[in-house]
């Protein structure tokens, strides 16, 4: 039962080594967001999972309930979240005007034209 | 431990990891960004379970709704559906195997799912939830934590999303032009 | 986008009824799950769902890029300037219980101040983004330095 109480850990790490992994391979701009996106959700289940209390309840203090999970990583992530979403979509603006500029958003095209430029 | 809420969380994060796995492996690109928005609204449903309702409340509504209509627009803007073959797949490869090990290796000393005596629980977390009531006097722990005990931390977050799209603005907007062209119809 | 009429009548349907929810979470977010965050996007995907169904241009005229940027600011300003009134009351810098009679009192009032503050400017900034998104024109950009054009 012990080695069960770690599987959200290593889901987490495989979660955030595929996003790694996008966003290292893919030569695709877009993807390479996405794989950022994908890596951030899993930091995101890491901090929850720790502040999870089992028995415990939603932290909205209830008359009654004594248990509660704890209330810090859920403040930390929930601003981390809409933050993380603004931060997407300047990268996505980024990549759009990148497209505009080079007619490309192939990382290995991308550096090719700026070696030709040179 | 808590046995039905670990099962249906752990059914979750399987769904969660094969959605990701997925999106690595797709090469369209439009199908990977609608695989973000299923995999967004997976882990609010893992939010949920884990007991962070605020959390999950905001994980659905900007993961599965807003991240997913830019990432969509951003497509149709650039017009590229699909994306070439990876580079270097295998040095990638490697380089996430000896990571991802020793982040598991290092998994070993975490507290257990869901332990109360976890060192996370033991110290200011603890005099929010006691104290909050008595001193802020709403019942949303979450909601007196972010906008009074850390009001500093929120104040920066909301400065930073104002930045943020700002710089969108910058990038994107500006042309006042477009505003009176008769060929946008769509 | 004429003939989706479904999507049309369903949209008309739903948004009053999302704005609504929006306006619930973020006045009822002391007491259940909720808030500025909540609320801001909840508040911006009415707007943006509008947009999608109506064309961009329609929604541009609900809440013209003028507005949305300056309430968007106004957000900002909102939540600074409590801590500037908490400190012309004699407080700290956001210290909310000098701002009334009783210290939860100011508490109440402080967290509903800043919770609007923060939904004013997540609710602009995700409308306006999505009017940057739709608006964006490649040739108004274009200046003549593209690689493959020279």
């Amino acid at each position: 039962m012990q080695a069960f109480g770690l599987f959200n850990y290593w889901v987490v790490v495989l979660l955030m080594m595929t996003g790694l992994y996008i966003v290292t391979a893919s030569p695709n701009l877009i993807k390479k967001i996405i794989g950022l996106n994908i890596f951030q959700t899993s930091v995101f289940i890491l901090y929850i999972t720790i502040g999870k209390v089992s028995f415990g309840t939603a932290p909205i203090l209830v008359d009654g309930v004594s248990r509660y999970s704890n209330p810090l990583p859920h403040v930390l992530i929930l601003t981390a979240i809409v933050v993380g979403v603004a931060t997407t979509a300047l990268g996505l603006a980024l990549v759009v005007r990148i497209h505009s500029a080079y007619g490309s958003i192939n990382e290995s095209e991308l550096q090719n034209e700026d070696a030709a430029d040179s | 431990m808590d046995i039905g809420s670990f099962l249906i969380n752990a059914i979750l994060l399987v769904f969660l990891a094969a959605t990701a796995i997925a999106v690595a492996r797709l090469q369209n690109l439009f199908a990977g960004a609608m695989l973000f928005g299923i995999y967004s609204l997976l882990s609010a449903g893992v939010f949920v379970v884990l007991d962070a309702v605020d959390v999950a409340f905001t994980e659905a509504a900007v993961g599965a709704g807003i991240a997913t209509i830019l990432m969509l627009s951003t497509i149709a803007l650039t017009g590229i559906k699909h994306e070439s073959i990876p580079i270097r797949p295998l040095r990638s490869l490697l380089l996430v195997a000896v990571v991802g090990a020793a982040l598991i290796y290092g998994t070993f000393d975490m507290p257990r799912f869901g332990d109360a005596e976890a060192p996370a629980h033991q110290h200011v977390a603890l005099r929010y939830l006691q104290q909050s009531g008595d001193e802020i006097g709403i019942p949303n722990v979450v909601t007196s934590v972010l906008a009074s005990y850390r009001g500093y931390d929120t104040l920066g977050e909301v400065a930073v999303i104002f930045t943020a799209g700002i710089g969108v603005l910058c990038l994107l907007g500006g042309s006042r032009r477009r505003r009176t062209d008769p060929a946008d119809k769509s | 986008m004429r003939h989706h009429l479904v999507l049309r009548v369903i949209a008309k349907l739903l948004i009053p009824l999302i704005l609504l929810f929006a306006l619930y979470v973020q006045f009822h977010g002391d007491f259940g799950p909720g808030g500025g965050f909540q609320a801001g996007v909840i508040f911006g995907s009415a707007f943006i769902l509008y947009g999608l169904i109506f064309g961009a241009n329609t929604a541009r005229r609900v809440a013209t890029p003028e507005v949305v940027r300056v309430l968007a600011a106004c957000g900002v300003l909102l939540y600074a300037g409590v801590g500037v009134v908490a400190i012309l009351r004699g407080g700290n810098y956001l210290q909310y219980r000098v701002l009334a009679a009783t210290a939860t009192g100011g508490e109440h009032l402080g967290i509903f101040l800043i919770e609007f503050g923060v939904g004013l400017t997540v609710a602009m900034i995700m409308i306006g983004l999505f009017y940057c998104f739709t608006g964006y024109r490649p040739s108004d950009h274009n200046n003549g330095t593209h690689p493959h054009d020279a």
